[in-house]
């Protein structure tokens, strides 16, 4: 399509994936009013270039745009907390998983609560966060979020278990200095 | 990672589906899309991208409108919905005025002065709606509103007769929307009214009697210049008339529309 949408026709194949657009800006951003800013910006992004979707997945191609645009703001902001060219799938482990309690993935199931598992999550770096939010919570295919994330599948998977396993680390270390306080 | 790790991290999936946080879409982001994009698009020059596939589409499309048995590959599923879509638009109508009484915020700016309302919507729309103060002729101005209806922002005016109040939504003419032929005349027990003048066609709805929405339309009449044009059925206080200007070219979609909806399935999800 060489030519640019109208905005209704823009609207009607856009504003379905809105929810998600949020959730992810908003995961990412941490802030409701952030997100809502890098939402509309990503909207009106993808709306300018709309001639250059290839039509293959248009939410996918969506999702790509607001993601970039909350690592734009992101870094134009603040947050130290992620940004560097360096491949983070280059880093050895991260998490210690190593001095596992017994059965800890049901004590934590057991444990958790709303509030754990939000800050879990918002606690993990980025690169993290988002895939387990795209996998986890949009339950998207691991080629969406390849595509999402401009990285090979192979990589989507090895981050999410990277991700699951310092969640549960990171959850694990918060149980126990809850108990011991 | 030992399969130890795996099967724990196994855990996690259930643990995120169960407690993370899902965030609703915050009210009125949708509409500020809307209007940003609306924005842009005035913005850009549109060259001829916009306009010039619908001039080729308008005559396939009134062709279809004719010859009711005529099947064109892409155009017929199209036809089929016109009329859904017709009572699909008095419906959202018909919605945003229940909506706007349920939870009484019948007015985003409550005013009595046009003076104050129409500069409101004004900013927020970048067109400037009629507004009239007819409180001398039975129709006092309550106030404004915006909302969202065909995936657009819309300015509503609000007017209030006896103890009813009126919703007039208004769109320049010239504004690529989809305006029904044949609307209800009444809804779910409200009652609709369409009528153009002055450049802009308006939408009424209200719970108050048919013939007060046809006195309204003739206050409005009376105080804009009528617009004439072939686009346009001209005698506009027909108590029978409900649609007055119709475009089937706005309800086809366009070249770009339609080229979107060959993309496989997995581009809609």
């Amino acid at each position: 399509m060489s030519n640019r949408i109208s905005p209704r026709e823009f609207e009607r194949l856009a504003l379905p994936h809105l929810e998600a657009a949020y959730s992810l800006a908003r995961w990412l951003t941490h802030n409701e009013t952030d997100a809502e800013d890098v939402v509309q910006n990503a909207y009106l992004r993808a709306y300018k270039y709309s001639s250059s979707f290839s039509g293959q997945n248009f939410r996918a191609w969506l999702l790509a745009i607001v993601r970039n645009a909350a690592y734009d703001w992101l870094r134009d902001n603040r947050m130290p907390e992620l940004v560097s060219d360096i491949d983070v799938d280059e880093l050895t482990d991260i998490a210690d998983p190593a001095p596992l309690a017994d059965d800890p993935e049901t004590v934590l199931l057991r444990k958790a609560d709303h509030g754990i598992v939000n800050d879990l999550l918002a606690g993990l770096p980025s690169h993290l966060r988002e895939v387990l939010i795209l996998r986890e919570l949009q339950e998207l295919s691991y080629r969406e979020i390849a595509d999402i994330i401009a990285v090979p599948i192979g990589t989507v998977m090895s981050r999410l278990s990277r991700a699951r396993v310092q969640l549960l680390a990171d959850g694990q270390r918060r149980l126990k200095e809850a108990s011991h306080d | 990672m030992t399969s130890e790790d795996w099967l724990q991290a196994q855990a996690v999936g259930p643990l995120i589906r169960t407690y993370a946080r899902r965030d609703k879409v915050p009210p009125g982001l949708a509409e500020r899309i809307g209007v940003a994009l609306e924005a842009e698009a005035r913005q850009a020059p549109r060259t001829t991208a916009a306009f010039r596939p619908r001039r080729v589409w308008r005559p396939l499309a009134l062709a279809a409108s004719l010859l009711l048995t005529i099947s064109l590959a892409s155009g017929t599923t199209w036809f089929v919905t016109e009329s859904r879509q017709q009572t699909a638009f008095a419906d959202e109508l018909v919605a945003s005025y229940a909506r706007s009484r349920l939870t009484d915020h019948v007015t985003d700016i409550p005013s009595s002065d046009q003076h104050t309302v129409r500069p409101w919507l004004a900013a927020r729309l970048d067109i400037a709606p009629p507004v009239f103060d007819f409180a001398d002729r039975g129709f006092p101005l309550l106030g404004g509103r915006l909302d969202y209806v065909n995936h657009k922002v819309v300015g509503v005016t609000v007017y209030k007769r006896g103890l009813h109040v009126i919703n007039v939504f208004s769109w320049p003419v010239n504004q690529p929307f989809a305006l029904p032929a044949t609307t209800p005349a009444s809804l779910r027990g409200y009652n609709l009214r369409s009528w153009t003048a002055g450049g802009f066609t308006f939408w009424a709805v209200s719970d108050a009697d048919p013939k007060q929405l046809e006195k309204l339309e003739a206050r409005f009449c009376a105080a804009l210049p009528t617009r004439t044009s072939s686009l346009e059925k001209v005698p506009s206080r027909k108590p029978t008339s409900t649609a007055l200007y119709i475009d089937m070219a706005q309800l086809t979609p366009s070249p770009a529309a339609a080229e979107l909806r060959l993309l496989p399935p997995s581009a809609h999800e």
